[in-house]
């Protein structure tokens, strides 16, 4: 049942048409070069302080990311019944707590209980 | 040119004769108990020739009811086990007062109390609760097996390997003395040496493999493959807290999985992660590590909670009450488990404004439990409540659940947990949860669907001995620690210094006694049951007059499970059709595809077993060995073509004919 559905999106829905065809294909390997060349280009040529150039790094790879799940995973909305998009979501809220949550609790775990080893900073 | 020191230890690592605990008298009595019980099992499954059998039927079986079962066997064997633990250090509490040593070591005190917690967690509550989700859910949701029934035999295995390291540990070298999550640095290599630690992570690593699938299986299972009709919102609450247990099983053993990873990397190659020097942050160990430990206890609970909606609805004839609010109480409990890791080290350091937001999220965590329980409770209100053993099981749940709830919101205020973390209060408050929470409705859903698994009920008489020596051992047991840990006694202490506490712990020890008579209880009770399996027999299939789709099939139901499958058009698929007065279909039966038999399963996770005790003893040839050997089965099992045939029309139909006569003989009488 879950295969017609498939099915039925990728005939008739024009917003994913592009959605493993070699058009699509071509689109997200078009994009991803691009994203992972202006990067190289930034580190490479120094233009940028190096703060940008990590932050823009990171902003890049996170595009990518969604390029690689559009163009090449054929994630959407639809498929499978909208599970797919379902499982994204939760195991994107599952990582930013396990993640952010840990970099909270070990930041405050840090600076109260880490031994400082630079005597020099001690007050 | 050889040197023998050399070669031997090139071919046994760091095994020696020495590694046997031969000077130990306990373990080697044990040792002697465990051989010639083995041996005798052995012997009688060669004399009465059932290894063929075994195999065949059961070892290499990709059907879920078989493997179902199977978790169940592991689970209760391996409780068994812990619970000798657990009588031990009851004993050994018990006496060491007045300067006396008590009869147990520190060595192997600390062994007892670790092995007590990985086995009672690892290898009882999850195999009893994935035994039963294997076993209800495919039933429940009208489907003939799991999605991956191969993967599903393979995740057994992996359990029972990871069982069998534990068991391995007790007489080949050691196991763990670091408590039950082996935190650094005490775990590092550099304060245990031994393969104590090393057992324990394999053995989790191993198991953890087989939960994880058995994780993705169930969900694709419970997505994908329900019956016609059977909306998310017309599911059973039992498959939507399994479908809930599954979500936090794949999203939380990874971790598990990478903080282990993270210490054997510590432990073998000697990276820094969580030493005390280099850089290394053992307070990261213990933030990981219960990032998967806090859902953890809710992969445990909520299947409870599932069997506890069934058998309430079931016993007092009416459908459940708040089916919805049940289903997003579910939902909102598996978020919110994913909220709350911080309350296990409070005392840590994290300050204040951390502490606070961690103990809120905990402290809401009550309110949806809270409405389980009032929907519990209004459903029994004005039913007509038939206080069989599932339902006395519920009961006695709720008495103690609560109270156990309600320490554990004591406990997640961060003043109060400075006083108490790590006292005797917080053990006996994760026992009162886990033990009136997970085991009894373990107990219940054992006694709930046994006749449905074997077609006969089990002995009432036996079961009310089990259920009270189990409940009231179980308050003699633990309300002394609540007392014992307000006074300030603290967790895994060998001895004691003050006289004064001493009768708490005899009153401890006795409740463990009664324990162990409900424990044996049980044991009659299936036994007892089995003898008089003719009287208990149950022809119709659904003895407690229930309510879901498990019970519209046969009992023991065929291995198709159902030959048609069934069409659903409201919650409590079955009853509804017992109402619109449905007719069993007796003709018009084709032949069913279904899959295989395996034995793939059983030597992969062998080849794992053999891997994990190289790796643990340093024998490197073998887990090199093992590991290519692994791929090799693993590669050579794709090319496997035999993966599935038909059971023919004509065995559907004289299966099905036997039952339509059994239904009728068993309507005369």
């Amino acid at each position: 049942m879950s295969s017609d559905v498939h099915a039925h999106a990728h005939a008739h829905d024009s917003a994913d048409a592009h959605a493993g065809t070699r058009s699509g294909q071509l689109i997200g390997f078009g994009a991803s070069v691009v994203l992972t060349a202006i990067p190289f280009l930034l580190v490479m040529t120094g233009s940028l302080d190096k703060q940008a150039t990590a932050l823009i790094i990171m902003a890049f790879a996170a595009v990518q990311v969604v390029v690689h799940m559009v163009f090449f995973l054929h994630m959407n909305t639809k498929a499978e019944g909208g599970w797919t998009m379902m499982a994204l979501i939760f195991t994107i809220i599952m990582v930013v707590i396990a993640l952010s949550g840990s970099l909270w609790v070990m930041h405050h775990l840090t600076t109260n209980m880490m031994p400082v080893h630079e005597m020099g900073q001690t007050p | 040119m050889f040197d023998t020191a050399n070669l031997t230890k090139l071919i046994f690592g760091r095994l020696t004769l020495e590694s046997l605990p031969l000077h130990e008298p306990i373990i080697i009595g044990t040792f002697a108990m465990v051989a010639l019980g083995g041996a005798a099992l052995f012997g009688a499954l060669t004399y009465f020739r059932l290894w063929g059998y075994l195999w065949k039927e059961w070892f290499t079986t990709v059907d879920h009811k078989r493997i179902g079962i199977m978790y169940m066997v592991l689970g209760i064997v391996m409780l068994l086990r812990g619970f000798a633990d657990a009588l031990m250090m009851r004993l050994q509490q018990a006496i060491a007062f007045n300067g006396s040593e008590g009869y147990l070591n520190s060595h192997h005190y600390d062994q007892v109390f670790t092995a007590h917690g990985v086995i009672m967690i690892f290898f009882v509550a999850m195999p009893l609760v994935t035994g039963l989700m294997n076993y209800v859910v495919p039933l429940q949701i009208g489907a003939r097996d799991v999605s991956f029934p191969f993967l599903n035999n393979f995740s057994f295995w992996m359990t029972t390997a990871g069982a069998v390291l534990v068991m391995c540990s007790l007489f080949v070298g050691e196991f763990a003395r670091t408590g039950w999550l082996a935190y650094p640095p005490l775990s590092n290599i550099s304060y245990s040496p031994d393969v104590g630690v090393d057992y324990y992570i394999w053995a989790l690593q191993v198991a953890g493999v087989g939960t994880l699938l058995s994780g993705v299986n169930l969900i694709c299972t419970i997505v994908k493959m329900r019956a016609p009709g059977m909306t998310m919102m017309k599911m059973p609450v039992f498959t939507w807290t399994s479908l809930c247990t599954n979500v936090l099983i794949v999203a939380s053993f990874p971790v598990l999985t990478a903080v282990l990873a993270l210490l054997s990397l510590d432990r073998y190659v000697g990276t820094n992660f969580f030493t005390n020097d280099f850089g290394g942050d053992p307070m990261m160990y213990v933030n990981l590590i219960w990032i998967w430990g806090h859902p953890e206890v809710y992969i445990l609970i909520l299947p409870a909670f599932g069997i506890f909606s069934e058998v309430t609805s079931t016993f007092s004839g009416k459908r459940l009450f708040g089916y919805t609010s049940m289903v997003y109480a579910t939902v909102v409990i598996t978020i919110l488990s994913y909220l709350v890791w911080l309350h296990h080290f409070f005392t840590m350091g994290s300050g204040a404004s951390v502490n606070s937001f961690f103990g809120i999220t905990t402290m809401i965590i009550s309110i949806p439990t809270g409405a389980k329980m009032f929907n519990w409770l209004f459903t029994m209100y004005r039913g007509r409540i038939r206080f069989e053993l599932p339902m006395m099981w519920t009961v006695a749940f709720m008495l103690t659940f609560v109270i156990g709830g309600m320490t554990g919101v004591l406990l997640a205020v961060p003043p109060a947990d400075f006083v108490l973390h790590n006292s005797l209060f917080l053990v006996a408050h994760f026992h009162n949860v886990i033990i009136g929470g997970v085991l009894f409705g373990l107990f219940a859903g054992i006694a709930y669907w046994f006749p449905k698994a074997f077609g006969f009920k089990l002995d009432v008489f036996w079961g009310k001995m089990s259920f009270w020596f189990w409940t009231v051992g179980f308050y003699f047991a633990f309300m002394p620690l609540y007392v014992l840990g307000l006074m300030g006694v603290t967790r895994r202490l060998r001895t004691f210094d003050d006289p004064s506490l001493q009768i708490w712990f005899v009153i401890a020890g006795i409740g463990a006694v009664m324990i162990l008579l409900g424990i044996a209880s049980f044991l009659i009770q299936i036994a007892v049951s089995i003898l008089r399996r003719e009287q208990l027999a149950d022809v119709t299939g659904d003895p407690w007059d229930a309510r879901t789709l498990e019970w519209a099939t046969s009992s023991p139901p065929p291995a198709y499970n159902f030959a048609f499958t069934p069409v659903v058009h409201d919650n409590d698929a079955w009853w509804d059709m017992k109402r619109r007065g449905y007719a069993r279909p007796l003709a018009g039966f084709k032949a069913i595809h279904m899959p295989s038999n395996t034995g793939t399963g059983v030597i992969l996770a062998g080849l794992s077993t053999t891997m994990a005790f190289g790796l643990i003893w340093y024998m490197w040839w073998m887990a090199a060995g093992s590991f290519v050997a692994l791929l090799a089965v693993a590669i050579g099992h794709t090319f496997n073509y035999h993966r599935s045939f038909h059971i023919p029309a004509d065995e559907v139909v004289s299966v099905e004919r036997a039952r339509t006569e059994l239904l009728a003989a068993g309507a005369k009488s």
